[in-house]
């Protein structure tokens, strides 16, 4: 990203631009490139701390039957601005599983474009946890344009105070793309009436035989399941604890269990300093 | 063991219990039987504490404590068990975690030593066969993709685990074929203890074949209308509510 964004272009559209403009002048975008081999696999562990201005392209290509399975922890400094931007192509055949928890930052993005190869498969597990002021987005761009690919999108915010949580996935499917499997799942849980969530699932299907699924849902926790807690001997605390690791649940869904409790601990340790 | 005096309680402001007292002797297993709208779920959840049921006068003591004094999940560490009549679906949660969690929040709240994860297990292992559910159910999310039966089952487990000084079982009989009414039936027996009451509210006569309570009261509007031993069954399942009120 090399010029600041406004507010007319749709996937900026939530943004906290204010915050960018202020550390605009120290633009210092930096780029990353990360190659997988046709047939290797590979890791990638993102963690982001500190507090100054982060401004990262990350460019990912995979080869044909390549796979990458990555978790991108994103929790700097509560007064930091970063963006993410991670720009992924997956050759025939590849498969890229990535799983992001969003905590820190005045204003946080992470945004991913993925370019699907021929029966590619690509699989997002996103969690944000807002509070105070915080504006939090995973923002996605999902491009099928080669047939039988699989593209699965997971993702589930937490907004308390007057933080805003965005999700905006848009999945194009191109007219050569036949036997597309899609799907976005997005819901958001509101802990006050002062903060704000954003979900926009949005699909351009040119193909006729694709299959493209998508939900998005805003809730608050379930007054009937928090009683059930409560009732067994949870106090109040502890109940909505575990309701909220309950609702992010799914976003973790397909990792092993170390890791999937490990990143919903530490979703959860966000939930109790950033409220 | 419990004792109700007087009870009176309201819920969106509209008056469901009307005077109600019951007194249940330790050891004891009663019945409360009532056509719809008698109040028989609004006892229940005003026993239990849920938010929004509002208790306007009257006193409520289990074991000489002041139940109404305490929130919900105190009302649980101080012995009080509230079965379900839909017990609630928690994706994510296996229920061994929660029943663990749950015990272990019980015991620290009675300054208890909590459960080592063997001590759980042994525990759980001997309830879970007892009711006829497998460790592998129990390995799954709280009730999720269980069926009806195997949901009052489970929740009958997590009774025997938490080992309560007072069970209210809010329609425990509703949805179950007969063989899981009896394997639930079993289990409340099996339970029954001089140091644990049981409040069995139902609908209907069926469960009562198994589980052969010491005294059956009536509700209707909110107050207790009848009291009588297991015979007053039978005359209800015959003759029905409306004879019995009037």
């Amino acid at each position: 990203m090399t010029a600041l964004p406004t507010r007319r272009q749709e996937d900026w559209r939530y943004s906290d631009l204010e915050a960018l403009r202020e550390v605009w002048p120290q633009d210092i975008a930096t780029t990353r490139a990360l190659s997988v081999a046709a047939g290797e696999s590979a890791r990638l562990d993102d963690t982001l701390t500190g507090s100054d201005w982060h401004n990262e392209t990350v460019t990912i290509d995979l080869g044909a039957g390549a796979t990458l399975d990555g978790i991108i922890v994103q929790a700097r400094d509560s007064l930091a601005v970063t963006t993410q931007h991670y720009r992924i192509s997956l050759g025939a055949g590849a498969r890229c599983t990535l799983h992001v928890l969003a905590t820190g930052s005045r204003f946080g993005r992470i945004a991913i474009d993925v370019e699907m190869g021929e029966a590619s498969d690509f699989n997002l597990g996103g969690v944000m946890i807002g509070g105070g002021a915080q504006t939090l987005e995973i923002v996605t761009h999902v491009v099928h344009a080669q047939p039988r690919a699989t593209s699965r999108q997971v993702v589930r915010s937490v907004a308390g105070d007057t933080a805003t949580t965005s999700y905006l996935g848009k999945v194009g499917v191109a007219r050569s793309a036949q036997k597309t499997d899609s799907a976005q799942s997005a819901k958001a849980l509101l802990l006050t009436r002062t903060a704000t969530a954003n979900l926009k699932p949005e699909l351009e299907i040119f193909a006729d035989d694709v299959k493209c699924a998508h939900g998005a849902s805003v809730g608050a926790l379930d007054a009937n399941a928090l009683f059930y807690l409560q009732s067994r001997g949870l106090d109040p605390a502890a109940a909505r604890a575990l309701l909220t690791r309950s609702f992010l649940a799914a976003a973790f869904a397909d990792l092993d269990d170390e890791a999937a409790e490990r990143l919903t601990d530490a979703a959860i340790a966000a939930l109790g300093t950033n409220q | 063991m419990l004792e109700i005096r007087d009870l009176h309680a309201t819920v969106d402001g509209k008056a469901i219990l009307n005077g109600l007292t019951l007194s249940i002797g330790d050891g004891e297993v009663h019945a409360i039987m009532g056509p719809n709208g008698a109040g028989k779920s609004t006892l229940s959840y005003v026993l239990a504490g849920r938010a929004g049921y509002e208790v306007t006068s009257g006193s409520v003591t289990l074991a000489g404590q002041d139940l109404l004094a305490l929130d919900a999940h105190e009302r649980a560490a101080a012995g009080l068990f509230l079965g379900l009549q839909y017990p609630v679906e928690i994706p994510g949660v296996s229920n061994l975690m929660f029943l663990r969690t749950a015990l272990n929040a019980q015991r620290r709240m009675r300054g208890e030593a909590e459960a080592s994860g063997a001590e759980f297990m042994k525990l759980i292992k001997a309830e879970a066969e007892a009711f006829g559910l497998s460790m592998d159910m129990l390995k799954r999310p709280v009730n999720v993709g269980f069926s009806g039966g195997e949901k009052k089952r489970n929740e009958m487990v997590q009774m025997a685990v938490l080992a309560p000084k007072m069970a209210v079982l809010d329609e425990t009989d509703s949805g179950l074929d007969i063989d899981a009414l009896r394997v639930v039936a079993d289990g409340i027996n099996r339970l029954r203890a001089p140091d644990r009451s049981t409040l069995l509210i139902t609908h209907y006569q069926r469960l009562l074949d198994y589980v052969v309570p010491d005294r059956i009261h009536v509700l209707v509007a909110g107050r207790i209308v009848r009291s009588g031993g297991p015979e007053l069954a039978l005359e209800l399942e015959r003759d029905g509510y409306v004879d019995i009120a009037a």
